[in-house]
């Protein structure tokens, strides 16, 4: 049984532990640089990426964290999650920290305030049927750099995306009862290679 | 509805600070807050200077909105529906329909499912968050009793739903039928509140936090985030404590950090007894 770490400094982690549990998965919450080890794969989750910068670096985190994904371990990034992810962010404070792993330009709250938040059925590459993403003050993806593959769009925007050992999105898989998004992630975990490329 | 409740889950472990001003609101993000709650005055100032509370100045919530990326909240009196139209139409995230305001009508919460911005509603007891939640509210937070710095009462609060909860999680199916009497709550709710064995929407601490392990001790209780009202920027020096409350919720079951991040943060705001105060909040609200 893999061992999968949500990161549980602040947000949807626990929606998102709930998801994998589903799944037959081990689930940690991580909160200290130790909750790292042994981990078959990490989850960032969405919540306030400014809140979840500081923490992680209060706590010790994040160089771990950035060190681990660099070196492979499979990561799944969700809204904030994904900011944390992401090479170029857009309106964050100037004290923002990122991991600086997947080539992509986002823009914090890109879609706008609560009130434009919505929800969308969407085709995934690698699901049969469309999956219904919601967008929470979602980021906005304005860049995806070469080696990243796009797997799924909405209006003309990528809002999921997989390089390597990452898989984003600026949507939140963890807020329906549909696994599918987690069950490409865990591919991802035992193919050891990116979420589509298995098909 | 899930859009509108997906706002609350991501405000989870998190700490919600009360702001005056613009200044405020930015003190409240550099030290991590994961929302606003933008206010005239906070609870404490309420409580010393009587009158009538009322929703904010427009001008100054659209202050604190330029000056912060995280959301920003503002509360309405219960039942003032047009406050939360007019916070509607200022883009505000999330509306607190709050005990703290003095109550625009003393029968009716506002039908919350004619909005779109999602609402908070404060508990003193399941019955009273079961309710809230069929008139439409996205998160329950505790009562507590704002403005008096002391947490007896968001404990009671908290005990009080949890403890519920847990007894109905026991219950068979003849008897959530009593259930639902005793709680003047909704059949259908009580019944998914058996079955998950929590509420259908995240629950959150308020009223009385005025230190990291007021917080903590809110989170192992079962709170899922904390709102944090006078006891920051009626303490000596907010922006410290505003980060060791903030890091306290996150690292909730971890006493050695608790103990760090409790030492040196000056004089926490001086707070009432519950039996100094003549006007309780939580009695607001039906």
């Amino acid at each position: 049984m893999p061992i999968v770490g949500v990161l549980a400094l602040q947000g949807a982690f626990n929606a998102h532990a709930q998801a994998l549990r589903q799944l037959n998965v081990e689930v940690r919450e991580v909160r200290l640089p130790h909750d790292l080890d042994g981990l078959d794969g990490v989850v960032l989750p969405g919540g306030e990426s400014t809140t979840m910068s500081q923490l992680l670096l209060s706590s010790g985190i994040f160089d771990v964290l950035t060190e681990r994904i660099t070196d492979g371990l499979p990561v799944l990034g969700t809204c904030a999650g994904l900011i944390l992810l992401s090479q170029r962010v857009l309106d964050a404070r100037p004290d923002q920290v990122s991991c600086s792993v997947l080539d992509v330009t986002v823009r914090r709250n890109g879609y706008g305030r609560q009130i434009d938040s919505f929800e969308a059925d969407i085709d995934v590459m690698g699901l049969d049927t469309p999956f219904t993403a919601v967008f929470i003050r979602a980021p906005l993806i304005e860049e995806v750099g070469s080696g990243v593959e796009i797997l799924a769009s909405h209006n003309g925007a990528a809002v999921a995306v997989a390089s390597q050992n990452i898989l984003a999105a600026s949507f939140h898989p963890e807020l329906t009862s549909d696994v599918r998004f987690h069950e490409l992630f865990l591919h991802m975990i035992s193919s050891g290679s990116s979420a589509s490329s298995g098909r | 509805m899930r859009v509108k409740r997906g706002l609350a889950e991501m405000l989870k472990g998190g700490v919600i600070m009360d702001v005056v001003t613009p200044e405020q609101a930015k003190i409240a993000e550099d030290a991590g807050a994961c929302a606003v709650m933008a206010l005239e005055r906070v609870p404490a100032d309420i409580r010393r200077d009587g009158g009538v509370a009322r929703m904010s100045d427009p001008e100054m919530i659209e202050g604190i909105q330029a000056m912060v990326s995280i959301p920003v909240m503002a509360k309405v009196r219960i039942g003032h529906f047009v406050e939360a139209q007019i916070l509607q139409s200022l883009g505000v995230d999330f509306i607190d329909e709050s005990e703290v305001l003095t109550p625009a009508d003393e029968t009716h919460h506002i039908d919350k499912f004619n909005f779109t911005v999602p609402f908070v509603c404060g508990a003193t007891n399941l019955g009273e968050a079961l309710r809230r939640i069929s008139e439409g509210a996205c998160m329950i937070r505790s009562k507590g009793e704002a403005g008096t710095g002391n947490i007896v009462e968001a404990v009671r609060h908290l005990r009080s739903i949890i403890g519920d909860i847990r007894r109905i999680t026991q219950a068979d199916s003849a008897e959530l039928f009593d259930w639902a009497k005793k709680l003047q709550a909704p059949l259908p709710l009580v019944q998914e509140v058996a079955e998950l064995g929590w509420l259908p929407v995240p629950m959150f601490c308020a009223g009385g936090i005025a230190t990291p392990a007021d917080a903590a001790l809110a989170m192992q209780l079962g709170a899922e985030a904390v709102f944090v009202g006078s006891g920051i920027f009626k303490s000596d020096d907010p922006a410290p404590r505003a980060r060791a409350i903030v890091e306290a919720t996150t690292h909730f079951r971890d006493a050695s950090i608790l103990a760090k991040v409790s030492r040196g943060l000056g004089a926490p705001m001086t707070g009432i007894a519950m039996d100094e105060i003549n006007q309780r909040y939580a009695e607001r609200g039906w």
